[in-house]
């Protein structure tokens, strides 16, 4: 039986919850309020969109600032970014070590980079909003520094001559030089070493992150905490120049799944970009890319699919000073110098055969004193005594075909384009790709930087885009 | 009795990132803007009109644009006097000080005049320059690394010299002594660290760098980077502070009886 006393409480209690409603209801009436007279539904995206960009991190935000930024005439495209995971937790943008460097031996990938440096030194000139403080990307200038050994030398040679070609700032050092420079190197198995003086370094890479993301939102474009689950699409038979037939698919709808419920909103949308990372393979099976007869261009998968890595950061207060670089020893394993307290950022990239599941976002250590400290230990003596401080695992969204990113629309279906697959990269190519991208979309060529040789088509031709690094 | 122990304790100084809209100094950025409060009357109107937001914008970008203008390269003087004339004429525009080898210092009067008699001077190389004060900034360092055998450079108080200048300093390397980088509000410990390329440095002042995070600690590891150059700046001492005195122990020390 209730008591009337606590009817009455009860009744009480619910009375201030009503208030609040009909205040809010009253409030959402008003001009400058968003009426929905049935219910709430800010959380769903737009049921129609131009552009959906499948992937909110570094290298999705990137394409939507560009879009934006590059059509005309100004708010003539609308733009939604899908991101399923809102807290950025397993994003690989934010787990990166954060380094940039224009030493590739591709001559796209120096151009990217040397663009994206030039971005990041006037971010503050393109991501300006106003009233909101400058943004400090805490860029470091050290430089990077490649060693190679004897059989690698003259590859770097090769390298460094492509690099200053195409305007990055690079030295050669002999290991005389280096000892000079660095005395806390051992040269031992050194032939050479490359070391860039300007435009290499390391920076925040969740600093670039919320930039882009304050800046995207306030040139309107629209956000959705959602996963996209399914693609509807529409196919046409059609028939090439040369006679033969194919059957060209168009996505017409994306349909976004909200988290942590069943429910779905169908957003029309005229191009969708797949920037999804690491998890790019999947969103490409969805739309129907890689069904189809092995060898043929239909059978051709996306090659992107989840690496783990891992990076460690430990304390060596007998380590270098504040002048080491990014140091890469040719037996892949790479250091760099984080914060004033003799602390160290590094790791290392496994073979084929030790690569770990990538199912979870645990550290192995025993990974660190096997494959990590050994060398570190030979190329640095004064890593002999470290203490490892903390650990955390990363995903490269990598690309099995080359190891180097796709860009660009994919041939049988026509509206989705690629900017992913850069295995390591992404963060420090993001804002080149996204303009790439951005041309692509609203140009159908690219304009500045020509990126041809990353294209969809390349996987199925066969046309590798290799790295010949000393790693 | 026991003398109080007085003890040192690590103290972070504490500074706060400068918020006056995209003229301020910075740190990381809020994500979902500042809650301020206090706004100005332009920001409130360019919230509500297109064309007060469009004029907000247009003046900022006037401000941005005299930036680069003051630091355009002097082409023309380039081709006809030579390098070490067009690197003196941009410093005295921008209303620094110049020296040529052998010669007095070269200033500009309180108007901003100067005369132009050092445009004979094309074979001189200029040893000095003073660009303190000056709206040198990343594009305007072209004209300076041009200045092969410049042994004296001081960018006291500039206030568009960042970590990125610094980074470009290296060609200058194996002339330069002295650099002054005193006062400059947008120099951080990340650019100091580029310095070590300077291997002839003898003389360098980081005092008064309010964007560097220790100045302690970061005149320690600077010191140990260059071993040979005399660093100027933050006392090492200054990041302690007194804790309060500790309570003198019964324990301790012998009591009067």
């Amino acid at each position: 039986a209730h008591d009337v006393k606590t009817v009455g409480r009860l009744g009480g209690g619910d009375r201030d919850g009503k208030m609040s409603e009909i205040k809010k209801k009253i409030r959402s009436i008003l001009p400058g309020g968003d009426w929905n007279p049935l219910y709430d539904t800010s959380y769903l995206p737009p049921e129609s969109s131009d552009v959906v960009i499948v992937g909110g991190g570094v290298l999705g935000l990137s394409v939507a600032y560009w879009l934006k930024k590059l059509e005309k005439p100004r708010g003539a495209i609308r733009v939604l970014v899908v991101e399923r995971d809102h807290t950025y937790s397993r994003a690989s943008t934010v787990l990166s070590v954060g380094g940039i460097r224009q030493q590739f031996s591709v001559p796209e990938n120096v151009q990217l980079s040397l663009f994206s440096i030039d971005f990041l030194r006037n971010i503050n000139e393109y991501l300006a909003v106003a009233d909101d403080p400058p943004l400090d990307i805490q860029f470091n200038p050290s430089g990077y520094l490649l060693l190679a050994s004897e059989k690698g030398a003259a590859i770097m040679e090769n390298n460094v001559k492509v690099q200053r070609q195409e305007g990055a700032k690079v030295c050669l050092m002999s290991p005389e030089q280096l000892r000079n420079k660095f005395p806390w190197i051992n040269t031992e198995g050194v032939a050479l070493a490359s070391y860039g003086m300007e435009h290499e370094g390391w920076f925040d890479p969740w600093c670039l992150l919320q930039g882009l993301r304050r800046k995207v939102q306030s040139m309107g474009v629209l956000f959705c905490r959602g996963e996209v689950t399914r693609f509807v699409s529409s196919s046409n038979l059609m028939k090439t120049a040369s006679g033969e037939e194919v059957n060209l698919k168009r996505i017409h709808e994306v349909h976004v799944k909200i988290d942590q419920s069943l429910e779905y909103q169908p957003v029309e949308c005229a191009i969708v970009i797949n920037a999804a990372g690491a998890w790019s393979g999947q969103v490409a099976e969805l739309a129907g890319i890689g069904k189809g007869p092995p060898g043929t261009l239909q059978g051709t998968k996306l090659p992107v699919e989840l690496r783990k890595r891992y990076v460690y950061l430990w304390h060596c207060p007998q380590g270098p000073g504040l002048e080491t670089p990014f140091v890469i020893d040719p037996s892949g394993t790479y250091f760099r110098r984080e914060g004033l307290g003799h602390n160290y950022l590094g790791g290392c990239s496994p073979t084929e055969e030790e690569e770990p599941d990538p199912g979870n976002l645990e550290v192995d250590h025993d990974f660190f004193q096997d494959r990590v400290w050994p060398p570190l230990a030979q190329r640095v003596p004064a890593f002999e005594t470290l203490k490892v401080r903390s650990a955390w695992a990363g995903y490269y969204d990598y690309n099995t075909f080359d190891q180097n990113g796709v860009v660009g629309p994919h041939p049988l279906v026509i509206n989705m384009y690629f900017a992913t697959g850069f295995s390591g990269h992404g963060l420090q190519q993001a804002p080149a790709v996204g303009r790439a991208v951005a041309e692509m979309v609203l140009e159908g060529h690219f304009q500045t930087i020509n990126l041809s040789s990353f294209l969809f088509s390349r996987f199925y031709s066969g046309e590798k885009v290799q790295e010949h690094n000393i790693i | 009795m026991a003398a109080p122990k007085a003890s040192l304790h690590l103290v972070a100084p504490v500074w706060n990132g400068g918020t006056r809209g995209i003229s301020g100094l910075s740190r990381v950025v809020a994500p979902e803007g500042n809650q301020k409060k206090g706004r100005s009357l332009l920001q409130f109107l360019a919230d509500r009109f297109y064309d007060v937001e469009a004029l907000r914008d247009h003046l900022l970008r006037k401000r941005v644009s005299k930036v680069h203008q003051k630091n355009r390269p002097f082409n023309h003087i380039n081709q006809r006097y030579g390098p070490y004339v067009a690197g003196a004429y941009f410093i005295l525009k921008q209303g620094g000080a110049v020296r040529f080898q052998g010669r007095e210092w070269i200033r500009p009067n309180q108007r901003g005049h100067f005369s132009l008699d050092f445009l004979k001077l094309q074979a001189v190389p200029v040893e000095a320059v003073d660009a303190s004060g000056c709206a040198i900034n990343y594009q305007g360092l072209d004209s300076l690394l041009a200045l092969k055998e410049l042994q004296s450079l001081w960018l006291q108080r500039c206030p568009h010299v960042d970590d990125w200048c610094l980074s470009r300093l290296h060609p200058l390397a194996s002339s330069l002594q002295e650099l002054s980088l005193a006062g400059c509000p947008r120099v951080s410990e990340r650019g100091l660290a580029c310095l070590h390329h300077l291997w002839n440095l003898r003389r360098l002042d980081i005092s008064d760098l309010p964007a560097v995070s220790s100045p302690g600690l970061t005149r320690i590891l600077v010191e140990e980077m260059l071993p040979s150059c005399e660093v100027l700046g933050a006392d090492w001492a200054q990041d302690l502070k007194l804790g309060p005195e500790e309570q003198p122990r019964d324990t301790a020390g012998p009591t009067p009886a």
